[in-house]
């Protein structure tokens, strides 16, 4: 567990004090994908370097596992670097060592010496993320998303137990950020390892993310389950974040002129999209409705859908209740 | 021989082509030796002025501040002041203040702290993201500087070298006015001071192919380095 306790970060600059962050708690839980979301500007960058101390608190204290990391004299801080992996949005590689030496850098700074270990667990490595062929090319000779693939391999080549994400896809077109986001998924499944990422991406946080906080100018507005801050975004930004990504589903939309009724939002999960609920219920109660808007879709491995329709009928309110306690949220648009 | 006769009709002021030989060796000798030296004092200082800097890594702006002021007060006075003045450290530490030994103390002081700012930069020139990289890796700055900062900087490194050999070729050439031997020497000697203009062609040209030579050797290692 990652747990931020009363944590502030503000800067020095010509002696006066910039807040970055202000105080928050948070908990990140083992195993995870925790997703951290934010314009840029917002603080989230600096939050991520929180967590292995590239940036220090003004105020409060940072705990993993049990160890309250901002105590640490540097050669512990190092050591505990060591069990956190990084990767970042430009890949940071080395450009005068090949793929292979990229990979064997922090197996070498941890004081592996033994040169066939290293070798053995290079090629393990290389062969994970895929890129068992390359390792003896230069970075230079790579694409960007293989070039994430190497930083992706050495973050992981102490077996850290959390492994920070900074804009790690940010750089990739469309294809290949999908293909480093199935990776980072199948990664965080197989070794268990927790992963705390940052993206200005919805798309991001919804793919992979298992939970979410949403940064706002370097406070911390929402945070949850994806599903639950997706679906039911309560602040402005969130509200922006989630209408970027499905503008379908704009959570402020008003029924286009001309629509009769009272506009819903009915929002269906998981086990809820596997019953004819909406139609057997509509039927029932004699109730008619246009459909306004709609999504069907996935977030992570939660299957949902999300209609906006306006209904009229004489028993709106018996309907309403049937499908609320078939487990459907209902949100009554203005 | 066939050239003799050649090189005399050429060059009639030069009698002793073993003296212009001798003055090849030296000057080589001297360039060799001071870059050599100059390198290894010029490159940790360079190291530690790029270290304690603004915003760096171990930034400890008094060090900076004192180091950097002896560095400029260095490379300010003109060589040839520095090694008169120098005189009698140079004979403490080599116990001459001839010759090749009695040059080497001078260039290796004159061109130590010039070569360092050049370190400086190149090594400023390395990505903060990837000096990032290394400190999550949980690198010690000592670690950093040998795994991360050197072997990224080289291809400056290596043009930093280049640079500095070449201007110690201009120095050894300047330290012949006073007694250090080598081409400088001879054109001084003979070519200025005894109106023979063939000595100062004979020993320009060689200086020239020198420079050139160094020049053309510097920027092959420095293409290498940039190949990746």
């Amino acid at each position: 567990m990652i747990r931020f306790l009363d944590v502030s970060k503000s800067y020095r600059v010509d002696g006066r004090e910039v807040p970055a962050l202000a105080p928050f708690n948070l908990d990140i839980h083992d195993g995870e994908v925790f997703g951290i979301i934010g314009h840029s500007g917002a603080g989230k960058s600096t939050l991520l370097r929180l967590i292995n101390l590239l940036e220090r608190p003004s105020g409060g204290r940072i705990l993993i596992g049990d160890t309250d990391i901002t105590a640490l004299d540097e050669p512990a801080l190092r050591a505990q670097r060591r069990r956190i992996g990084m990767i970042f949005q430009h890949f940071n590689l080395l450009a005068s060592r090949t793929v292979a030496a990229n990979v064997a850098l922090p197996l070498r700074l941890a004081g592996e010496r033994n040169a066939s270990t290293i070798r053995a667990r290079v090629d393990e490595l290389l062969e994970r993320v895929g890129l068992a062929e390359h390792a003896h090319k230069f970075p230079s000779q790579l694409s960007g998303g293989q070039k994430q693939r190497v930083g992706i391999a050495r973050a992981l080549a102490n077996r850290p137990e959390i492994l920070l994400c900074d804009e790690a896809t940010s750089a990739l077109d469309p294809q290949t950020t999908a293909q480093v986001l199935d990776l980072l998924a199948t990664i965080n499944r197989e070794l268990k390892l927790t992963i705390v990422l940052i993206t200005h991406e919805m798309d991001v946080v919804r793919r992979i993310a298992d939970r979410v906080a949403v940064l706002d100018a370097g406070h911390l507005v929402e945070s949850g389950t994806v599903a639950d801050v997706f679906l039911h975004p309560q602040h402005a930004t969130t509200r922006r974040f989630v209408s970027e990504a499905l503008p379908e589903t704009a959570g402020d939309a008003a029924a286009p002129p001309g629509v009769h009724g009272r506009v819903l939002r009915f929002t269906f999960r998981g086990a809820a999209t596997l019953e004819p609920v909406l139609s057997r219920v509509m039927r029932e109660s004699g109730v008619d409705f246009n459909l306004i808007a709609g999504r069907i879709d996935r977030i992570k491995d939660l299957p949902y859908g999300q209609l906006t329709l306006a209904l009229e009928g004489a028993q709106i309110d018996a309907a309403l209740q049937k499908l609320r306690a078939a487990g459907i949220t209902v949100e009554e648009l203005a | 021989m066939s050239t003799a006769p050649l090189l005399q009709s050429l060059f009639p002021n030069i009698q002793d082509w073993g003296e212009m030989g001798q003055a090849c060796v030296d000057t080589l000798l001297m360039l060799g030796g001071s870059l050599a030296l100059t390198v290894a004092i010029g490159l940790p200082l360079g190291v530690l002025l790029y270290l304690t800097g603004p915003g760096q890594l171990r930034a400890r702006p008094k060090t900076y501040a004192a180091t950097s002021v002896v560095v400029n007060i260095l490379r300010s006075v003109p060589f040839i002041i520095l090694m008169i003045v120098m005189m009698p450290v140079t004979y403490a530490l080599v116990g001459t203040k001839l010759g090749v030994r009695g040059a080497i103390p001078p260039l290796v002081i004159g061109t130590a702290p010039f070569f360092a700012r050049l370190v400086e930069t190149s090594l400023r020139e390395v990505s903060r993201g990837v000096i990032e990289a290394a400190q999550a890796m949980g690198a010690s700055t000592w670690q950093i500087v040998r795994h991360v900062l050197l072997p990224e900087a080289r291809a400056g490194l290596w043009a930093g070298i280049t640079v500095t050999a070449i201007a110690l070729v201009g120095y050894t050439a300047m330290g012949g006015a006073i007694g250090s031997g080598g081409l400088g020497d001879l054109a001084y000697r003979y070519g200025y001071l005894s109106y023979k203009s063939d000595y100062m062609l004979v020993t320009v040209v060689l200086l020239v192919v020198l420079v050139q030579a160094l020049q053309v050797a510097g920027d092959r290692i420095v293409a290498r380095c940039k190949q990746h």
